[in-house]
């Protein structure tokens, strides 16, 4: 007689139609976190795939083996790996509930991320001057499109973590931030993945 | 009637509970997973550079199964994926995500090869009036 109960209630017996919840449950957040990531997992793929079919078009103009700068990859390659192990010092910090601890490890990740974008705007500053922008090949095309995505999820991981070290200097290590906190991490290190992709498909398997 | 929102908000904590077990590494695995990362990137980086392997082909290949480790190391250490964590759905959301990547990328490299070849040949006249 349940069915009963919820649309002819009985007097005193007070119907429950929704619940309130005083505070989400983390867990849904996680994995609606990781399903959004999932799905820009996808966007990437369309982006390499497309440069794993334009990436040859040079339009006689430069191949990669002519523009691409190994050592500079692979500095860009250690910011980011740094920026990933000090994020996950900056979590271990927010487990302790050290807050001080925390904040520093989020500022040389925020710095570390900063020096990958500077290093990646360069490159692409030197590459237009040289006269290699996007419009020059299909392959300048793809390559830009890929990495510039890439580039510009990094600055929006960079602006996210600067407004989280506000909200945490202001409001401490409270349950939400916290949650906050988690997702960025989720993030950072799948830009990192993606990034994986991006030097050994673009840049090492381009110069060969 | 009045155990149904007891229980829910029993479940809600022990969703809780779970999902912060598992979204935490601890200091030795963030350390295991930065060496492995470390050492997996070093590899591919010194083929190309110094060029160990005169067949560019053997060195590809070395690279991209060197990037697909490094993933499952950063997924391992870093995004602490298991098979546990949310009752298994991420990593069978992670599953279904590389079924259409593998399609999406292996079906646009086939198409796409398929048709460079198969085009008609072009002669330079005709290049020169393309629009």
């Amino acid at each position: 007689m349940t069915d009963t109960h919820i649309h002819a209630p009985q007097d005193g017996d007070e119907p429950i139609f929704y619940q309130v919840e005083d505070h989400h449950p983390e867990g849904s957040t996680m994995l609606g976190f990781w399903l959004y990531l999932m799905s820009d997992c996808l966007i990437f793929a369309c982006l390499f795939a497309i440069y794993a079919v334009l990436g040859r078009n040079y339009a006689a103009g430069p191949s990669p083996a002519d523009l691409f700068d190994l050592p500079l990859v692979a500095i860009n390659t250690a910011m980011l790996l740094f920026s990933s192990i000090t994020y996950g010092f900056a979590m271990l910090m927010m487990e302790k509930g050290n807050k001080r601890a925390m904040l520093l490890w989020l500022a040389i990740t925020g710095l570390f991320g900063a020096v990958f974008i500077g290093l990646e705007l360069y490159e692409f500053i030197h590459l237009i001057h040289e006269g290699a922008g996007p419009q020059r090949s299909a392959f300048l095309s793809a390559f830009f499109t890929l990495v510039g995505t890439h580039g510009l999820h990094v600055t929006f991981g960079l602006i996210w973590l600067v407004t989280l070290m506000v909200q945490v200097g202001k409001y401490g290590l409270i349950e939400e931030n916290k949650r906050r906190l988690m997702c960025l991490s989720m993030f950072w290190h799948f830009l990192d993945v993606i990034w994986i992709g991006v030097f050994s498909f673009v840049y090492l398997m381009g110069v060969l | 009637m009045s155990s149904q929102p007891n229980q829910n908000a029993e479940d809600a904590h022990h969703a809780h509970s779970h999902g912060h077990e598992a979204s935490h590494g601890t200091m030795k695995s963030y350390i295991t997973g930065f060496v492995l990362a470390v050492i997996l990137t070093a590899i591919p980086f010194w083929l190309v550079m110094a060029k160990v392997f005169e067949n560019p082909a053997v060195t590809a290949a070395l690279v991209m199964a060197f990037a697909v480790v490094q993933i499952i190391v950063h997924m391992v250490y870093f995004l602490h994926m298991n098979t546990k964590s949310e009752g298994g759905w991420t990593i069978l959301a992670l599953i279904f995500t590389v079924v259409v990547i593998a399609i999406a990328l292996s079906g646009s490299l086939w198409v796409m090869h398929h048709l460079n070849t198969n085009m008609m040949p072009m002669t330079p006249e005709m290049m020169k009036n393309m629009p």
